[in-house]
């Protein structure tokens, strides 16, 4: 533990870090379906896939962290399969803040995903499947190597917007130091108890080095991602 | 038979209704855009799905709407040369060239590493990126990643077009050995005579989505009645070189009568290609004394085609069929009419470079 956080800080940022480190991992896998799906695939429902996963980004995140409530919650028609077949519950519990911050960073990792994919020319998939390839193998040893910067590049954004998220936390897992007190939330305690600004100021110090760390690094790989593509 | 296709698709506004048999070599499919050449090898790639038809390739059937049958493109072992090279930008040439061999299946025997290497020379390209390269390496490294997929027959689409005429004298000798050297069969499509009168074997014309000819490259390229415009039309020669003089001159020999053309890189013995444009050649009456031509080739007319304010006439040689493009004036002062007997007369100087072909040992 740095000597300059107290313990409540260190925990506060120690979670945020786990939950937004899986909750970037978990949603990966799921991302490079839908970006893949959105980009090259044609089914009916696409508007209606793509309006769903854009979602989070527009919907006040209360709301978001409401309807997760209303589903994931106890009695939540989700959370209720999850508690009585895996014994699973998600709500106040860590588990849960890594869900909702998979939610809410998801639009942003799919939109860059997405956009790496587009840029990939149909062209030398077309090639590879002449050589022999079949569809999975076209995507594992063309699309994948040539969109590998821009994915990793949404999946340091998704981190980012994780370790930021508020709003649909709050909402779903509340804010119990230890448990569910990320450190937007401990930003926001340390804010409504008195002498409580210098703590929050740290937190907030972090916070935007985290953030602007994220920005900086996805720009470029996003760059490269772009030069890779183009072959150079 | 190498290939067989039967093909009928609707598209908006054209049709397409070809059926033909390809002998072993190249076939080339020889028209103006929009004839439905590269449909055609779509069709056989499997990036189209006809309407109706049959295509086999080696026995294999590919795609039989009649039965249902189509094999989806990565199963059906063809080396697709495409115009754009479409080398994958994250592999290095070698891993490009390699790239076929992992899914070709265990009965397919692919050509060896080092033998396509070579025969392309791209042995100091091996660990460049694409990016890197120029666009005649490019292409020969595409050719030699279709190779290396070891195909039961290679499709060509246009692989020349995308480049200037320097790079295309560059590659088409490498093509010319994959015909000779390796017997790899091809279908190539490509709308420049040139290119044609090196590469095919066997010529199919295709016109608004018909098959309007198909023959031996020589027969067909000596009709006049489809010969082209401009120096589009010519005449492809078989010849044998016989020897170098020391003024500057090779000998060659074609159906016993001999041909006279500046040094050619080439060993007494060897096999060429030649291509005579139609507006190199004069025709006179009798044999002409005191000329500074040195081909004299005499022979019978045996077809005339008027063209435009030209006639474009085909004279049987010894040497084999030649084309002369004169006006209709000299035609009707000559008496050109099949049986005359006339003599065809080639300047030595006169052809281009790329319409002699690699000799062939």
């Amino acid at each position: 533990m740095p000597a300059w956080l107290s313990p409540e800080e260190w925990t506060a940022l120690r979670l945020s870090l786990r939950v937004a480190l899986w909750a970037t991992i978990l949603s990966l896998p799921l991302a490079l379906l839908v970006a893949q799906a959105l980009a090259r695939w044609r089914f009916p429902g696409k508007g209606l896939l793509n309006g769903l996963v854009h979602l989070p980004l527009v919907l006040p995140p209360v709301v978001t962290g409401y309807v997760l409530l209303l589903s994931f919650g106890r009695r939540g028609w989700i959370g209720q399969f999850l508690d009585q077949w895996f014994g699973i519950v998600l709500a106040f519990r860590w588990t849960g803040a890594v869900l909702a911050a998979a939610v809410m960073a998801f639009p942003l990792m799919v939109r860059a995903i997405r956009l790496s994919i587009e840029a990939v020319d149909p062209r030398l998939e077309q090639a590879a499947g002449s050589l022999g390839a079949s569809a999975p193998w076209v995507w594992a040893t063309v699309t994948l190597p040539l969109i590998l910067p821009g994915v990793i590049a949404g999946a340091v954004l998704a981190f980012a917007k994780a370790m930021g998220e508020f709003g649909a936390t709050i909402t779903f897992v509340s804010n119990i130091p230890g448990q569910t007190q990320t450190l937007p939330s401990a930003i926001y305690s340390f804010l409504q108890v008195p002498g409580g600004e210098a703590s929050a100021a740290r937190l907030a110090i972090i916070s935007v080095g985290v953030a602007m760390t994220a920005l900086i690094l996805s720009e470029w790989l996003a760059r490269k991602a772009a030069r890779r593509v183009a072959g150079q | 038979m190498t290939l067989s296709v039967r093909l009928r698709h609707d598209f908006a506004g054209f049709a397409l209704d070809v059926a033909f048999e390809a002998p072993p070599g190249v076939t080339v499919l020889f028209g103006p855009s929009g004839s439905g050449k590269s449909t055609v090898l779509n069709a056989v790639a499997g990036l189209l799905r006809p309407d109706h038809g049959r295509i086999v390739v080696a026995g294999e059937v590919l795609s039989d709407t009649a039965r249902g049958v189509f094999l989806p493109p990565h199963h059906r072992r063809l080396g697709v040369i495409f115009q754009d090279g479409r080398l994958f930008p994250h592999l290095s040439v070698r891993q490009n060239l390699r790239y076929g061999r992992w899914f070709a299946p265990r009965t397919a025997r692919p050509a060896r590493e080092a033998v396509v290497v070579e025969m392309l020379g791209i042995g100091a390209l091996l660990d460049r990126r694409p990016a890197t390269l120029s666009g005649g390496e490019r292409q020969r490294v595409a050719i030699g990643r279709a190779l290396m997929a070891g195909p039961g027959l290679i499709l060509a689409d246009e692989p020349l077009s995308a480049l200037d005429d320097d790079r295309k004298a560059e590659i088409l000798p490498y093509l010319e050995r994959l015909r000779d050297e390796l017997q790899v069969p091809m279908l190539y499509v490509s709308h420049a005579m040139p290119e044609v009168a090196r590469i095919a074997t066997t010529v199919a014309l295709l016109d608004r989505g018909r098959l309007i000819r198909l023959g031996p490259a020589a027969e067909v390229l000596s009709d006049p009645a489809f010969a082209g415009r401009g120096r589009e039309a010519g005449a492809l020669i078989l010849a044998t070189v016989t020897a170098h003089h020391p003024d500057g001159v090779t000998e060659l020999s074609a159906g016993g009568l001999p041909l006279f053309l500046p040094t050619l890189p080439a060993a007494p013995g060897d096999r060429l290609r030649l291509r005579i444009a139609a507006a190199d050649v004069m025709l006179a009456q009798g044999v002409p004394q005191g000329l500074s031509a040195l081909n004299l080739l005499p022979g019978t007319v045996d077809g005339v085609h008027p063209q435009g304010d030209a006639v474009l006439v085909r004279l049987a040689t010894p040497a084999g069929a030649v084309l002369s493009r004169i006006t209709r004036r000299s035609a009707a002062q000559l008496g050109v009419r099949p049986g005359a007997a006339l003599t065809a007369i080639v300047k030595s100087l006169s052809h281009a470079p790329q319409d002699v072909g690699t000799p062939l040992h």
